[in-house]
């Protein structure tokens, strides 16, 4: 029963049909407390589609899905601002929920992008604004979180802190993650259980089970196996998003 | 007090400037202009089946511009068209019909001009009742679709997977929409209601820096339009509703010199 408690979301057989091709097909995947599952896949593989399928954004799909928190923080893929509506960092955190101060500044900083609070939106670079979208996902301390590929235009070094970060959020907050990302390497160390789709699940398991996997080296050929234990080492210090070295 | 007509029209032009400030930051920010335009356009339909039918003015427009905006939906959902070439059709073969019905009507005296431009001398007790009455009912009602609506403005997936409802937002919108133009129509006319939605709200985003600010500078600009349009209209005998635009469209000059300056700032 305490297993059952622990599952955010299910998705049984999934899969969707646009125009008489299937974008997904037989997708199952479950997300529960405190684990990362993270999608990977080439380009058009579906795995932003499944994660939309996962937010019930998409309606008239195959199969279940059962979605048991509503508490969701959500970093889509892509967002682009309207220039004519002006919009600082602190409104857009208060978009879907009203978060104190507090909240707000807790986790701009935990992101790295305190400074940029009053800033307007349409000014800010892609990075920062990455930045911003995680923070605003993670402010409001959701059971859930979407990650649609968090850190892309995030510079290298903010990249592994940004994953780490990620990794500790689960944590603390014991909140289950659903991350969707093309840089393998850095993904690989801070999962619980990849799922390599191309279409369908082509397989899943650990990081290490999927690394060895004769479809994932088909799919990212023999380097996307060995490069797993590069970086998967130990940071002994945190940067600030300037590249400053903090103190902890 | 209200026994006087110029006291009258101006307050309902208060009114009215309260519900056009909130609306047409939402009409600019979802790119709607045109929308509205189809909306108001149809209101002339609305009046036409008001006075065959002996109705309500205010009722029949809200219902005909409601009816025209879910027509519009079914039309984009069945047909291949794009949106504008819709929003196309309808306005102007609601506008059409509209004044081939009152071609009809020969037993009735229409001012058309007033209903195109706006008629100060029309605004009655009652008109002035429904204005104050509809408005607060409009602001209430988009106080309480706010966060929804606004979230889903900025990102709709990002509001729905975070669970709010945007397509409820959405449709309620429409209809607070429609409803302001039937309360709008005799003060402003059917021609030039979304120029009072844009202009002043136009004015408004080269002040400020976030959306509160927006919506604020919004309805100031529109209340200034108002008084200095209707005065200018009482001065020199112009209609209403161009005077009052033309007002707005004098404040949004003097609000490009605003950003010139922030621009030479930043530089």
């Amino acid at each position: 029963m305490r297993i059952e408690n622990n599952i955010l979301v299910k998705l049984k057989d999934v899969g969707l049909k646009r125009n008489d091709k299937w974008l997904v097909k037989g997708v199952s995947l479950v997300v529960e407390k405190g684990k990362i599952i993270t999608l990977i896949g080439p380009n058009g593989s579906g795995k932003s589609t499944t994660a939309k399928i996962a937010l019930g954004l998409h309606k008239n799909i195959e199969g279940e899905v059962q979605k048991l928190t509503d508490k969701i923080g959500y970093v889509p893929q892509k967002i682009s601002i309207d220039w004519t509506l002006p919009l600082r960092v602190k409104d857009f955190m208060l978009l879907t929920d009203d978060l104190n101060d507090k909240l707000i500044d807790e986790a701009l900083t935990l992101t790295g992008v305190d400074h940029l609070k009053n800033k307007n939106l349409g000014n800010l670079s892609g990075g920062e604004f990455q930045r911003v979208l995680l923070a605003r996902a993670i402010s409001k301390k959701p059971e859930l979180l979407v990650l649609d590929e968090p850190v892309q235009g995030v510079d290298f070094t903010g990249e592994i802190a940004l994953y780490e970060l990620i990794k500790k959020i689960s944590e603390n907050l014991n909140c289950g993650i659903l991350l969707i990302s093309h840089d393998l390497h850095t993904v690989m160390s801070a999962t619980d259980h990849v799922v390599c789709l191309n279409g369908h699940v082509c397989c899943s398991g650990s990081p290490l089970d999927v690394a060895k996997n004769k479809e994932y080296k088909a799919l990212f050929g023999e380097k996307a196996s060995q490069t797993l234990s590069i970086y998967e080492h130990k940071h002994d210090h945190v940067h600030s998003s300037d590249g400053e070295i903090k103190k902890n | 007090m209200f026994d006087d007509f110029f006291i009258r029209a101006i307050f309902a032009g208060i009114g009215i400037a309260f519900v056009t400030g909130p609306l047409g930051c939402f009409v600019v920010w979802r790119r709607l202009s045109y929308f509205g335009d189809t909306l108001a356009h149809s209101a002339l339909l609305g009046v036409t089946i008001a006075y065959s039918l002996d109705f309500n003015i205010a009722v029949s427009i809200f219902f005909i511009s409601s009816a025209i905006a879910l027509i519009l939906i079914q039309l984009q959902r069945k047909t291949n068209l794009p949106s504008d070439a819709l929003l196309g059709l309808l306005a102007h073969s609601s506008l059409a019909v509209g004044l081939v019905v009152i071609g009809f009507l020969t037993f009735i005296r229409f001012d058309i001009m007033g209903l195109l431009f706006g008629d100060i001398l029309a605004v009655n007790k009652k008109d002035l009742f429904i204005i104050w009455f509809g408005g607060a009912l409009i602001l209430i009602v988009l106080k309480l679709i706010w966060k929804p609506l606004f979230a889903s403005t900025v990102n709709y997936e990002l509001a729905e997977a975070e669970g709010l409802n945007p397509d409820k937002a959405k449709a309620i919108f429409t209809v607070l929409l429609a409803a302001l133009i039937a309360i709008s129509i005799k003060l402003v006319g059917v021609l030039l209601i979304t120029g009072m939605l844009i202009i002043p709200t136009a004015m408004a985003r080269n002040l400020s820096d976030n959306p509160k600010k927006m919506v604020v500078f919004s309805i100031i600009g529109g209340l200034l339009s108002v008084f200095i349009g209707l005065f200018s209209s009482l001065e020199f005998n112009t209609p209403s509703g161009p005077s009052i635009i033309a007002a707005a469209l004098f404040l949004f000059i003097i609000s490009l010199f605003k950003i010139k300056q922030t621009i030479q700032l930043k530089n």
